[in-house]
């Protein structure tokens, strides 16, 4: 490949390429600027974009998760142990979920790899990376699926260096997250070339390994997402991050959009689009890297007494509208709380994409915002409506208000006014501004000698908890190598062919845990001072501490319209 | 008739209340509207990232003789949110086009949308301003004075240059504007009782981050 500049070695340790291309070949366009806003900007009728909503009965809902699904509720035992049934782990919502219940890893890419089962896999492997760490331990590992456990000794090998590109149908690039997309048309039309070599066989290409580097295609029609890597991130990580990347744009457009452009106007060019946008897709990119929450499909919360919770709740419980769906409350990047329409189930995902919009846009802080979002993973056909708004100007603490109807804005503006009287007379108020001075804590509270960083994830209520970055982990760098690592456990356990249970694993600079049961996955980092069978004993203790903090760490009783 | 009307009307509504005006900023991506709208509602400036959809502002000027809210609508310059701006200049009072000095594009862009908004406003009720921003960069100015000044003369419309970074002519403008709007209220007969259904004084008083008795010109 001649993709020299790709290459790293001028990139950071973690850094991630992305690329997206779009059907048509690759040429330069806008030869006349005033014609093509002509024909296109302003000729855009009403409603031919946006006039989508999402209460258009006539269009299928994607998924047909949205339904909550029935699980064990069994009582709720003091001294968790991993074989807890899902459904009662520390940390599992008394009632119903809040979310889509996506617990696993896999529902996020099953439908990514829908389509594509029944075609055959095209792997290319020029060459297995020097070394390589991630393939030796296999040799011994156990094959069972149920309670395998592995322990790797020995220096584990610097995280290497890792991009990502994303690609598409026929070449012309979208985005990329290194560089400009013109420096790299020819590194993308060798992607393209490659996509369609392979697909003139009726096959489809997932990734290429070659010299350390993984290149992942993921073709999403009318586009195709690369991403090259030199991490330790699995193929299917990277895969979920294309996805997440694509979810972006959907978000945006939505996908009967997408599909409209393109089925009428083949080489359009979708940046134009998507201008303005890129930050949302960099930040996306940032949180991919830094946010153990879109690895573990799960939202953290701010922690709060539960009685200060519930009456914030109730408080945007009792302000409603007719076209509100969901009221998510906001603390930074942490949920405060979150109140949905009966039956209408909020993926983690979308979450994510909200999360994202509203952290990297600082326009929301002036007024109030009042935007058009497509929620893919809950209907990618059309748009809601969200206002968007800071409780208080200086504040963290920011509104989300989803409605149907794109002409309700004074409506849900008159919610959040309503929800901020009614808060601001209770006590519950004060409670929350005192959360926000602390909105995490430090893992010493656990009473773990050996313990520097854990993140605990609950599955039947989506929701992660995490205590603060330790001291050396501080550094954006060595913040995402801890993610990095995290991310490489992540990828062990829930290996497609070889998913295990539990992995220790003893690496140069601190010692790591991971123990995933039905019920909870639970990431522990220790330092290397540590013995596996004092990380071993520290999974009950943690377990306890985490039961015994639950009501302030988690929603446990989520609240519907 | 229409006159006594105003007048009796005013009275009635005292000094504690205020008129809506809707005004909308329309432009391309990156001209200053935002930073123009938080010029109007809060007189700062700062760097702000692309909007996402639209924002809502409001400022409070005050005439002599009636008090305007301005609801400001500050629009995405966006392409893939152009086709929800109708729903923002629908029934708009007011509307800002913004071009920036310095790229000759955006005030080509400025006149289609003119154009579009001509399509849709009945002249003689929607104030229609065209302004050309960041006179702070003199130095790479692209679009001139006369240029702007020959195209509003054309069709009537209110022109200003302004600069959102230092706030030079901002309060000036939202000044011309609140005046002009007031005129159309008193000169036609069927923009009033648009104005009265419009008018929902109870819901804003007392609750809002400006008091409508606070009498400025224009800032806080």
């Amino acid at each position: 490949m001649s993709s020299s500049k790709l290459l790293p070695g001028t990139y950071t340790a973690t850094s991630v390429t992305a690329f997206l291309l779009q059907p048509g070949q690759v040429k330069t366009i806008r030869a006349c600027p005033s014609t093509w806003i002509n024909e296109s900007v302003l000729s855009l009728e009403p409603g031919t974009v946006m006039e989508a909503d999402v209460h258009n009965k006539s269009v299928p809902l994607e998924n047909g998760s949205l339904a909550p699904i029935d699980r064990l509720r069994r009582e709720r035992s003091d001294s968790p142990t991993p074989g807890l049934v899902e459904g009662t782990e520390p940390g599992a919502g008394q009632d119903s979920a809040m979310f889509v219940h996506a617990q696993s890893f896999e529902d996020l890419t099953a439908d990514a790899e829908q389509g594509q089962e029944e075609e055959e896999e095209e792997e290319v492997r020029e060459e297995e990376g020097g070394g390589d760490s991630e393939r030796t331990p296999e040799i011994g590992e156990p094959k069972n699926e149920g309670g395998g456990s592995e322990e790797t000794q020995g220096p584990c090998s610097k995280e290497e260096e890792e991009e990502e590109e994303e690609g598409g149908e026929a070449g012309k690039p979208i985005y990329s997250r290194y560089g400009t997309e013109e420096a790299l048309s020819s590194t993308m039309g060798v992607m393209m070339a490659l996509v369609s070599f392979v697909e003139a066989e009726k096959n489809i290409i997932r990734s290429i390994h070659a010299e350390g580097y993984k290149v992942v295609f993921l073709r999403k029609s009318p586009l195709v997402l690369v991403g090259v890597s030199r991490t330790r991130q699995s193929e299917r990580e990277l895969t979920r991050e294309l996805l997440y990347i694509y979810y972006q744009i959907i978000s945006l457009l939505t996908l009967t959009q997408l599909n409209h452009i393109f089925q009428h106007k083949q080489n359009y060019d979708l940046r134009r689009l998507l201008a303005g946008s890129e930050h949302l897709t960099d930040n996306l990119l940032r949180l991919l890297d830094q946010d153990p929450g879109l690895l573990l499909s799960a939202v953290t919360c701010l922690p709060l007494p539960s009685s200060s919770r519930d009456v914030i709740s109730s408080s945007l419980q009792a302000a409603r509208a007719k076209s509100l769906v969901f009221s998510i409350l906001l603390a930074g990047s942490r949920l405060v709380t979150l109140v949905r329409k009966k039956d209408q189930f909020l993926h983690h995902m979308d979450l994510h994409l909200l999360f994202n919009l509203v952290g990297s846009s600082s326009a929301f802080r002036e007024g109030e915002g009042w935007t058009p979002i497509c929620l893919p993973k809950f209907n990618t056909a059309g748009f809601f409506h969200a206002h968007i708004s800071y409780l208080e100007p200086a504040s963290e603490l920011c509104l989300i208000l989803v409605s149907t109807d794109r002409e309700d804005f004074f409506n849900l503006s008159d919610c959040k006014r309503r929800f901020l009287e009614r808060l601001r007379r209770r006590s519950a108020y004060q409670a929350l501004h005192e959360a926000l001075q602390a909105p995490s804590y430090p893992v010493s509270q656990v009473g773990i000698p050996d313990l520097r960083h854990f993140v605990y994830k609950s599955k039947s209520s989506g929701l992660y908890t995490s205590p603060e970055i330790p001291v050396p982990y501080q550094s954006e760098e060595e913040q995402e190598r801890l993610m990095g690592l995290y991310q490489y456990l992540h990828s062990r356990m829930h290996h497609p062919i070889r998913p295990l249970r539990s992995i220790y694993r003893c690496a140069e600079k601190e010692n790591l845990l991971a123990w995933v049961t039905s019920g909870f996955e639970l990431y522990l980092c220790f330092s290397p001072l540590g013995t596996k069978a004092l990380a071993v004993s520290a999974i009950n203790k943690l377990l306890k501490w985490i039961r015994k903090e639950e009501d302030r760490l988690f929603i446990l009783s989520p609240q519907t319209y | 008739m229409a006159e006594k009307k105003v007048g009796s009307r005013r009275e009635f509504l005292g000094k504690a209340s205020a008129l809506r005006v809707k005004m909308v900023i329309l432009g391309s991506s990156g001209v200053g509207k935002s930073s123009l709208a938080l010029r109007f509602s809060k007189d700062e400036f700062k760097n702000s990232s692309p909007t996402v959809g639209c924002a809502y502002l409001t400022q409070v000027v005050c005439l002599h003789d009636v008090t305007l809210r301005f609801e400001i609508w500050d629009t995405a310059g966006q392409e893939k949110y152009h086709s929800v701006t109708p729903l923002y200049y629908r029934g708009a009072h007011a509307a800002l086009v913004v071009y920036d000095i310095s790229k000759r594009e955006s005030f080509v862009r400025a006149q289609l949308w003119l154009r579009e908004l001509e399509k849709h406003y009945i002249p003689g009720e929607t104030v229609v301003g065209l302004v050309g921003n960041k006179t702070d960069l003199p130095n790479i100015r692209q679009v001139s004075l006369q240029e702007g000044q020959s195209l509003a003369e054309s069709k009537g419309l209110v022109f200003m240059e302004t600069s959102a970074k230092s706030g030079e002519q901002t309060s000036e403008l939202l000044l011309n504007i609140a005046h002009r709007v007031n005129q159309r209220t008193m000169d036609k007969d069927r923009d009033l009782t648009e104005w009265r259904e419009a008018e929902c004084v109870e819901l804003y008083q007392g609750n809002r981050p400006h008091p409508l008795t606070a009498c400025c010109p224009i800032g806080p």
